[in-house]
């Protein structure tokens, strides 16, 4: 009887124009609510292309200066005036993908756990402290990236592997130079950190939306909960997987303060991963301070921003490219 | 009736503001940005001048550079830098430059075994070091330098400042003056391209990362290294003293530094002097010779002028070097001459 008022109703709706008239709101003030949402929507849009367009017109300057070579050049001279932005992208690229290699396994593991393994009393602490984590400021994990994971680096890891490996023949160069505690590898590693629960909070979330039903006729068919994972969580999650490792590639490549504590700030790409580097958003939050209005310095540095603006944008389009490409097969 | 009730509290909001404008009006404000070295004086300064001079200062510490641009476009009354600038410069955006006070650098240093003032050091090593040539505590020319110390087979970790500073401006005005090669490679500015080393930022991420590693040498204020007791060098001066970095050093220094240089500019970097420390530097004040304001350029002068009579102790006790009155004079001279208003001078001759 229900649904068949149901269909009635959907086989005969009113005109649209003859729902408003009976609200008292009016059709000004619906006007007016749409105009608003509208120009929200839209103001989204003017604010990213306002903020592209002036990172492009203050780095001009120097994209005219250098020409394509301020993307390659690993050269950056503020005595002699010449920048180049090869070496903070490298560090900015493998900073962010070294911290995903740590994560996402990560990540995954505490998500599996928390859905399908972890008992229930335990989901809600484990699941909140996940979300904790993300709250925690990026300076917090700075200062304590600096004052204890940096100082455990260069007391304890580094020193054991440079005494074990690096007295090979080999390995040597690899692992020379003084066990700093800084360097690529540890403003990975605190990125992992930082993005980890980003990931696992929505590995967690989608992993939920999976029905019981399919899951239960895969063990009932005598998976093993690898298999189900693996046939059934992953494929039915796939798009929003990918999503969260997205995001936390974004929040990766862009973080600042936490990698300028750590990275050393060297600017040197070094075959070691515990070589010193920089990435794009330390160096500019680094030398913005003393660049001086109008000169070369500054333009080079807004054209970095505007570098790692387009970086975000092409990970972003490629992990849609791809998510279409799987959609489709 | 609400809207009387709401008219009256905001008649009171706005007469509670009156007042305390009329309150703080009675003491002049003055505004200043730039140089974040000779910050934590100024602020002390400021805070006495409020009772001392009746005016308060509002110093924002934001860098030499942003002190130069802030001062050029006047969005302050003065500006503070501790790289001098160009004559050029000056003459362009119409400024005049002077001294408040000086600071000196120190080398610090961690090596198991070596305590405070005990290792000697030289410029030239210095930047041998900062170079990458000189990558063992046990190198031949430091053990030759160090006969009473037992140097480790260690790596030098060389520390810099990751961050555009003036510190780094002074450290390597240093190196450049005593190494030929380090001007060339790398040169003079605020930051600069290092060939070897790791960066930190600001003086307690040098300090920190100094602490931490085993062989690391960084560079920091006089100031920094004595509130945290950190492990200095000496330095061989133009003399060729080894010399401890202590408060006599540095004002032997200052007392040898050739303050007629035109606009103050006088380089403390390796003075002559038996007893002088080769690392000191003057932080700069930027005022404008024709003020908008007259009364506001005015209290700029009548507060240093009062910071340079009453302000020497607090200086001392923050590890920072006074001027030689001798210097003080000449600034109040300058005033007088370069600093007008309709074409009257807005500091009275004395």
């Amino acid at each position: 009887m229900q649904q068949a008022a149901t269909f009635s109703a959907q086989t005969a709706p009113p005109p649209p124009h003859e729902l408003r008239r009976g609200k008292s709101s009016g059709a000004l003030g619906d006007a007016i609510f749409a105009a608003a949402c509208r120009s929200a929507g839209v103001l989204v849009l003017l604010l990213l292309g306002a903020i592209i367009l002036e990172l492009f017109l203050g780095g001009l300057q120097a994209f005219r200066t250098f020409g394509p070579a301020f993307v390659t050049s690993t050269e950056w001279d503020p005595v002699q005036e010449v920048f180049g932005a090869g070496v903070s992208i490298y560090g900015t690229l493998v900073t962010a993908v070294l911290a995903l290699v740590m994560a996402v396994p990560l990540a995954f593991g505490i998500a599996f756990y928390l859905t399908e393994l972890a008992p229930p009393w335990l989901r809600r602490p484990v699941g909140t402290a996940v979300e904790l984590l993300a709250a925690v400021p990026s300076i917090i994990y700075g200062m304590w990236g600096f004052f204890l994971i940096v100082p455990f680096m260069s007391t304890t890891v580094q020193p054991f592997v440079i005494d074990t490996l690096g007295t090979l023949p080999v390995l040597e160069n690899l692992f020379a130079g003084p066990p700093f505690g800084t360097g690529i590898f540890t403003a990975a590693l605190i990125l992992a950190i930082m993005i980890l629960p980003f990931i696992a909070a929505t590995m967690r979330d989608v992993f939920e939306t999976v029905p019981p039903v399919f899951k239960e006729s895969a063990y009932g068919l005598g998976c093993t909960q690898w298999e189900v994972v693996r046939s059934v969580v992953l494929p039915y999650t796939r798009v929003s997987v990918v999503g969260g490792i997205m995001l936390g590639l974004g929040r990766a490549l862009g973080e600042t303060m936490a990698v300028t504590f750590v990275i050393g700030n060297a600017n040197r790409i070094s075959a070691s991963l515990f070589g010193p580097g920089n990435t794009i958003a330390s160096v500019v939050a680094l030398e913005f301070g003393e660049a001086e209005l109008g000169s070369l310095k500054l333009s080079a540095l807004l054209g970095l921003g505007f570098i790692l603006f387009v970086i975000s944008f092409i990970v972003l389009a490629a992990s849609r490219f791809l998510l279409r490409q799987r959609l489709k097969a | 009736m609400v809207s009387n009730r709401l008219l009256a509290l905001a008649a009171g909001v706005v007469a509670t503001i009156g007042l305390s404008m009329t309150a703080h009006a009675q003491q002049a404000t003055i505004t200043g940005a730039g140089a974040s070295f000779p910050n934590p004086l100024y602020q002390k300064w400021g805070e006495a001048a409020k009772e001392g001079a009746g005016i308060q200062l509002n110093y924002q510490s934001v860098g030499s550079g942003a002190g130069q641009a802030q001062i050029r476009n006047r969005t302050v009354d003065f500006g503070a830098s501790d790289a001098p600038m160009t004559a050029e410069q000056l003459q362009e955006h119409n400024l005049l430059q002077f001294p408040a006070t000086m600071g000196s650098l120190v080398a610090i240093v961690n090596i198991p075994g070596v305590e405070d003032h005990k290792m000697r050091l030289t410029g030239e090593l210095l930047s041998e070091i900062y170079l990458g040539k000189i990558t063992k505590w046990n190198d031949p020319k430091l053990v030759e330098m160090n006969p009473g110390l037992n140097l480790p087979n260690l790596a030098i970790a060389p520390v810099y400042r990751a961050d555009g500073s003036g510190t780094t401006y002074v450290w390597v005005s240093y190196l450049s003056a005593v190494s030929g090669e380090f001007k060339q490679r790398v040169g003079v500015g605020t930051s600069v391209r290092w060939p070897a080393g790791t960066g930190a930022r600001g003086n307690e991420g040098v300090a920190g990362t100094v602490r931490n590693v085993r062989g690391a040498i960084g560079y920091v204020e006089h100031a920094y290294a004595a509130q945290n007791k950190l492990v200095t060098t000496q330095l061989r001066n133009k003399a060729g003293n080894f010399i401890t970095a202590e408060p006599e050093a540095f004002q032997a220094a200052a007392a040898n530094a050739d303050w007629s240089a035109p606009n103050f500019a006088a380089s403390l970097i390796d003075t002559q002097g038996e007893k002088s420390w080769p690392i000191v530097s003057p932080t700069f004040i930027l005022l404008p010779k024709n003020p908008q304001d007259a009364t506001r350029a005015q209290n700029v002068m009548k507060f240093f002028d009062w910071a340079f009579r009453n302000g020497d102790q607090m200086a001392v006790q923050l590890d920072y070097i006074p001027l030689p009155e001798t210097v003080e004079d000449a600034i109040r001279a300058a005033w007088t001459a370069e600093v007008k208003a309709d074409g009257k001078a807005l500091w009275p001759a004395q």
